[in-house]
């Protein structure tokens, strides 16, 4: 059954960016173009644009995030938009008011767009379902599900030092089971037409029907990275412990964390991502982490250029979507 | 009493293998005559059944009815409206209220409402353990003689096999037959089927080993105690397989599925639809076509609605906080006669499965139309074509997966011990 794609608008125009999944090659290409564009704003003396002047965009975190939400906030601000902040934990669901009621009062102060990070798979979608007409809705995480705009700004960098993904052999290493980063980077990678996409972890690791969204499985690092372009680690959160998905971080570094001399069996321009926060001597070595491959750091600059573009782009959308049912 | 014949329909009465066209007279809360008329029978009604079916009255061994605990949502009279217009005459309430069926108050007060409502048959199952906690075994004989046909932990695990060995020893002595749903609790914390859907969708996943697991545990005790066990809501292709074994190994085990098992797989989930949020989970295709296997085989005796009421709020949220469980009463009837119209198994196994079937697993003295049994008689227009929507669905709750589709099959009459309690034009 074919139903609307609802991140886009009537003309095939991003309205709302929830996932990568289904979105066209065309589309993340004016993403990252778009973004590239911004890159140089960001590098300015003035680092401001008035694109989204006059527009009110609310970060509703429900679940803590510094770093994402703080290049958010940057990004709406460098756009000209006024932004609010919202830390839900502490708010009103510990009140036992209704994600709905809480959608409606913002709608009601006239928000015109919602950054949403929320620790259920699937919120941003039902968040986007039950909007007005006029509002506009970015995930910056929605459980294990989806995280777009970190797997763009990925991508970003990758085209930076690699522009052509028809050649590429990408590796994500690590904590595929719970990263919603690594679900959007693989969507991302295929859509963008690269060569090959492994994932490497141990089963605990490796959710069940991986194989269908598109990539390889490893078990064994070292074959897994065997002359790769890109290498993505993931961070292992330590609570995963006492889930009884690995024994130890010391036995977990000894069979997948990212030292030099594993390094050499990549390709020799590989570039090593992360999408932080990194620990060190569990992911990989501090020599890998701060080496000449690493673009870790890279990648939190673009960060604030990504999110500009696909806020923008998703605004324009909707003004689009609204201005052609005014004329109609 | 209202003596009654219901004439011109296709009766079909899978207990006393018949499907034919006949006549069916009632009188005093009795079936006294299928086929000809007994002698000297004065007539009060005559029901004309012309292209309809005349089967015994449905039974349905899984539906909450929201009481008690949840009266804001459904009532057993709202929730029994809705049985009766689907010709189901008994409905078998899990244990799993508020408060639990685990005392004789609570099954006592729910036969009171149910008399007084005065439609479908309330027969509860009682909790198997105190609180449904899996620790302290319930009063089991008090409990029986208070009411209830049987004994069940509902969706909740009973995580000590020392405790399910104790249950079914105790059961085994008083000739109870448990009814079970095989669920292993640590593999069960996620919200729908394991699979590279779950794993798209980024939702927690519960692994086919979550039933099969707590399954191979229970058929190693009940082939060690000898109690006779009902199996409820299978869902995995391997389940039916390890029923089937276990019969044909002469343990006395027999299963149940819901209807939207049959029909509906974790695919339909599509992108987070909390109406297909229920428990045990919507499985993949394989599955539910071993389910449908299963009862053309006849390894799966009973198909149950697992009807759960639920308000909107309950689903408005993103859908691991949704709560699971869906209304179901008045789409039972009619998808199973879809799995006979689809070809699945002839339409006397599929009306077996929602009468004679159910009744043998509790041994109840419904669920044929045999001369002498409780005149508890249901009539369906099967090719009744009605939209599965908020306006049509009787039930108080309206969390139904089917909204949109089309039905085929509704009840004209039926009738309770020769009551007629609902009629189409009423």
């Amino acid at each position: 059954m074919s139903r609307p794609n609802i991140q886009l608008d009537q003309n095939g125009r991003l309205r709302h960016f929830l996932t990568v999944e289904g979105l066209s090659r065309d589309i993340l290409t004016e993403i990252l173009d778009t973004a590239e564009s911004f890159a140089s704003v960001t590098e300015r003396k003035i680092k401001k644009v008035p694109l989204l002047r006059g527009k009110t965009i609310a970060n509703l975190f429900f679940e803590a995030s510094t770093r994402t939400r703080t290049t958010f906030e940057l990004a709406a601000k460098r756009l000209s938009a006024d932004v609010m902040n919202i830390n839900i934990s502490a708010s009103s669901s510990s009140k036992g008011e209704s994600l709905l009621d809480m959608l409606r009062n913002l709608e009601a102060m006239h928000c015109d767009m919602f950054v949403v990070r929320h620790g259920d798979s699937g919120a941003a979608h039902y968040i986007a379902s039950n909007v007005a007409d006029h509002v506009s809705v970015i995930n910056a995480g929605d459980g294990r599900h989806a995280h777009p705009t970190q797997a763009m700004l990925d991508m970003f960098t990758i085209r930076r030092h690699k522009p052509d993904f028809s050649q590429l052999k990408v590796a994500i290493v690590g904590d595929i089971y719970h990263s919603r980063v690594a679900r959007s980077q693989i969507h991302a990678l295929n859509t963008l037409c690269v060569h090959e996409v492994r994932v490497i972890g141990p089963k605990t690791l490796i959710p069940k029907g991986i194989e269908q969204l598109g990539v390889h499985v490893y078990h064994d690092v070292e074959q897994g990275i065997k002359d790769v372009d890109v290498i993505i680690m993931l961070r292992l959160q330590r609570e995963r412990m006492h889930g009884a998905f690995i024994p130890s971080e010391q036995e977990y570094y000894k069979l997948y964390g990212l030292n030099e001399a594993r390094l050499k069996i990549a390709k020799p321009d590989v570039i090593v991502m992360h999408p932080g926060p990194i620990n060190r001597g569990v992911e990989m070595d501090s020599s890998v982490a701060d080496g000449p491959h690493s673009v870790i750091l890279e990648q939190v600059s673009n960060g604030i250029a990504v999110r500009m573009a696909a806020m923008s782009l998703a605004m324009s959308g909707v003004q689009h979507d609204n201005q052609g049912g005014e004329s109609s | 009493m209202m003596r009654t014949r219901i004439e011109g329909g296709r009766v079909i009465d899978p207990a006393n293998n018949i499907d034919a066209e006949l006549d069916v007279y009632l009188a005093d809360g009795q079936i006294v005559a299928v086929g000809d008329a007994p002698e000297s029978f004065s007539v009060d009604q005559v029901i004309t059944a012309e292209n309809k079916l005349v089967c015994p009255g449905l039974i349905d061994l899984s539906a909450r009815l929201g009481e008690p605990g949840s009266e804001h949502q459904a009532t057993i009279a709202t929730e029994t409206r809705a049985a009766v217009s689907s010709g189901i005459t008994t409905v078998v309430c899990p244990p799993d209220t508020d408060p639990v069926i685990d005392s004789a108050a609570v099954a006592e007060m729910i036969r009171r409402h149910s008399a007084a409502a005065g439609l479908s048959r309330v027969l509860p199952l009682g909790a198997l353990t105190s609180a449904l906690e899996g620790k302290q075994l319930s009063e089991m004989m008090t409990l029986l003689s208070a009411g209830v046909v049987s004994l069940s932990n509902a969706n909740q695990p009973i995580e000590s096999s020392l405790v399910m060995q104790r249950a079914m020893e105790y059961a085994a002595t008083q000739n109870i037959t448990l009814f079970i749903t095989p669920v292993d609790a640590a593999l069960s914390e996620g919200c729908m089927h394991e699979g590279a859907l779950s794993t798209r969708l980024g939702l927690p996943g519960i692994p086919e080993s979550a039933e099969t697991a707590a399954l191979a545990r229970d058929l190693v005790l009940v082939e060690q105690t000898g109690v006779s066990a009902h199996f409820c809501r299978l869902t995995c292709a391997k389940s039916v397989d390890m029923i089937a074994r276990a019969q044909q190994d002469g343990l006395a085990v027999t299963a149940d599925v819901s209807a939207h098992h049959l029909f509906l797989t974790d695919i339909d989930i599509r992108e987070y639809d909390s109406h297909c949020h229920v428990l045990p989970p919507l499985r993949s295709e394989r599955d539910r076509d071993a389910l449908r296997q299963g009862i053309r085989d006849g390894i799966i005796t009973a198909i149950c609605s697992d009807h759960t009421p639920h308000e909107e709020d309950a689903k408005a949220a993103p859908f691991a906080s949704t709560l699971p469980g869906m209304s179901a009463l008045e789409t039972m009837m009619p998808l199973s006669l879809r799995l006979a119209n689809d070809g699945v198994a002839d339409l006397s196994t599929i009306i077996s499965c929602l009468s004679a079937g159910p009744a043998n697993i509790l041994n109840l003295p419904y669920g044929s139309l045999s001369v002498g049994a409780t005149a508890d008689v249901c009539i369906i227009d099967p090719q009744f074509s009605w939209m599965v929507d908020t306006d049509t669905l009787l039930s108080a709750a309206h969390n139904s997966a089917f909204l949109g589709w089309e039905m085929f099959g509704r009840a004209t009459h039926t009738f309770i011990k020769g009551h007629l309690v609902y009629s189409m034009e009423h």
